[in-house]
């Protein structure tokens, strides 16, 4: 594993106040009616993503779940077209026919965000078996919460992965809640990361609020995967900041838990602060980065704005003509 | 010509579509060295070797995830469902999943997929292993549903859905496998959305897909010796269906009769 440069380190905390700055532009665009659907910030998980797929290479895959966003941004994803993709118009990723949880860039590997609470991780066994089968020594990081290692899913696909020794990274966000659930009640062994030992494979408990403890372990699990050796399962702990989503005040949780994880395990926080430390940047560094995030973000909410809305009556002729793709 | 059963037919295409592409893979429950639950798959494993002839534990999710996976990186899964019941079991790949990537990306991306499964009655094995639920994949949006009735049309339109950039659904019937047709030793393909017209006739026409095209010939001869004349119009693909020829009989006929074995409720039928 190469040790993270200076500029790397500057990078990520690039991508990660990008990531926190996008997903407080589109709650506020939500609230003002610009976004509808669903929206799930992954504002407070925004390490994880980045040291993530700062592990991996341009040929290897991830595989995204319905808080998203964060993955997309930090693979590399257009954010213009995300946020076109969020305001439903036609420059978006899926043409506006996807909205937030299907963000999908194949020239990046990103095999798609999912609507579905698990559906992402049975598919991460077939891009695994896909690189297998070609002997790339490509990968394939699979990101789902914890609510969707409760599902049957997760069992299926983890044991399949591990008895095919298929080259798939099972990151598991533990952000503590699967909508109102919190996972100390649904996670009878109360780490997910623990259940790596049934399936024989490694399993890493980290900090997920620390972009260098992720990297470190992804890198890791990257090796292994490279080599032939099989699938790890991490469990990176992390906290979902607000709601499931923008309407949702989560009164689930208490108010000292909520005060405890935003001020101690902020990733934006820390990070910025470690970085000062090390002397690696200074504050002004960080407010111009700060800046530059602030006008592209802007920028990507002009575009978005700008771009038409998809052609209704055009889609419903191809779909209804188009028998080829059994449409309606 | 030769004939040849319907489960060899279905060997031969699988065999030249895997020595045509090496795209192509198989991926489902006992079918290496146990050739899968009907046979299809005898001697695969031993010809193709097991990376391209995947034998998985009993984890009908993880298969359609796994081809579906397979099918957005480069490949051509045939992933078999043994039982169309058990189909339910994996249902969120299928009917979210794969029949959906298609149109939520906005038509950006391919899922060329076949799903291999077989259903109906006739064997005597109870409601978890005689259904046919055709219905459930005609009634989702982005599946293409094929339902033949011979050794030529299996062969035939399994060639075509291997080719497809969709999923389909290639549902078999249990009853058929044993079942010779003659089958042209030359390679040919079926067009999707073409029925065949299996038997002409002026009075009735009677519209039947899978085992009931079977029953329907039968039927048809026993109608004969009353005089009637009857049409067998077995449209092949339910999804997409040749309306055209359906209407066609019709106006002609005047009079239509569909049979389907599957639950009258809510069916293709209906």
């Amino acid at each position: 594993m190469a040790a993270l440069s200076d500029k790397v380190k500057i990078d990520m905390l690039k991508k990660i106040i990008e990531i926190r700055k996008f997903e407080e532009k589109s709650i506020q665009l939500y609230r003002t009616g610009k976004i509808w659907g669903y929206l799930h910030p992954c504002i407070g998980q925004e390490a994880i993503p980045v040291g993530a797929c700062q592990a991996i290479g341009r040929k290897d895959y991830i595989i995204s779940n319905h808080r998203g966003h964060g993955h997309c941004i930090a693979r590399g994803a257009d954010i213009k077209k995300i946020m076109a993709e969020l305001f439903g118009k036609s420059d978006g990723y899926c043409g506006g026919r996807g909205g937030s949880m299907h963000i999908t860039d194949m020239e990046l590997g990103i095999l798609g965000e999912n609507g579905i609470v698990g559906g992402g991780i049975p598919i991460s066994v077939g891009a695994g078996l896909s690189c297998k089968m070609d002997g790339s020594g490509n990968v394939v990081l699979c990101f789902f919460g914890d609510g969707a290692a409760n599902n049957g899913v997760f069992h299926e696909a983890l044991n399949m992965s591990a008895i095919f020794k298929l080259p798939v990274i099972y990151i598991c966000e533990n952000n503590m809640y699967a909508i109102s659930m919190c996972s100390a009640d649904s996670v009878a062994c109360r780490d997910v990361g623990k259940r790596s030992c049934a399936y024989d494979i490694p399993g890493y408990i980290i900090d997920g609020s620390d972009p260098v403890e992720v990297y470190k372990t992804v890198s890791k699990a990257v090796k292994q995967a490279r080599e032939g050796r099989g699938p790890s399962l991490i469990e990176a702990k992390t906290y979902r900041f607000y709601g499931h989503h923008p309407n949702d005040p989560a009164q689930y949780r208490g108010k000292e838990e909520v005060e405890y994880y935003t001020s101690e395990k902020d990733p934006v926080a820390n990070f910025k602060s470690r970085l000062l430390e090390e002397k690696i940047i200074t504050v002004e560094e960080i407010e111009k980065i700060e800046k530059e995030a602030d006008e592209k973000i802007e920028s990507a909410v002009i575009f978005a704005s700008e771009s038409p809305e998809p052609d209704l009556e055009k889609f419903l002729k191809e779909n209804k003509q188009d028998n080829n793709r059994s449409g309606f | 010509m030769r004939e040849i059963e319907y489960r060899e037919a279905i060997r031969e295409a699988i065999v030249e579509e895997m020595d045509r592409d090496k795209k192509v893979f198989l991926i489902g429950e006992d079918i290496g060295v146990y050739g899968g639950a009907f046979k299809v798959y005898k001697g695969l494993l031993d010809k193709y070797g097991p990376r391209r002839v995947i034998n998985t534990p009993i984890s009908e999710t993880a298969i359609i995830g796994a081809a579906i996976g397979a099918a957005l990186t480069g490949y051509r899964p045939i992933a078999e469902i043994m039982f169309i019941d058990f189909a339910a079991l994996a249902m969120d790949q299928i009917a979210n999943q794969a029949a959906k990537i298609h149109f939520m990306s906005g038509d950006s991306i391919d899922v060329p997929l076949v799903i291999r499964t077989q259903g109906g009655v006739g064997k005597g094995l109870s409601a978890q292993h005689s259904q046919s639920l055709e219905g459930w994949f005609y009634h989702t949006p982005g599946l293409k549903v094929v339902m033949p009735s011979t050794a030529y049309d299996v062969k035939g339109l399994l060639k075509t859905a291997i080719r497809d950039n969709s999923p389909v659904m290639f549902i078999e019937h249990k009853m058929i496998y044993p079942v010779k047709g003659p089958v042209p030793e030359e390679e040919y393909t079926i067009l999707f959305g073409e029925a065949d017209i299996k038997r002409a006739g002026k009075d009735i026409t009677i519209l039947a897909y899978s085992n009931m095209v079977l029953k329907s010939l039968e039927a048809a001869e026993e109608l004969k010796k009353d005089g009637i004349d009857s049409e067998v119009v077995d449209p092949r693909t339910l999804v997409p269906l040749d309306i055209d020829a359906i209407i066609n009989s019709v106006k002609k006929t005047g009079r239509l009769v569909i049979v389907s074995e599957a639950c009258r409720r809510g069916s293709v039928a209906s």
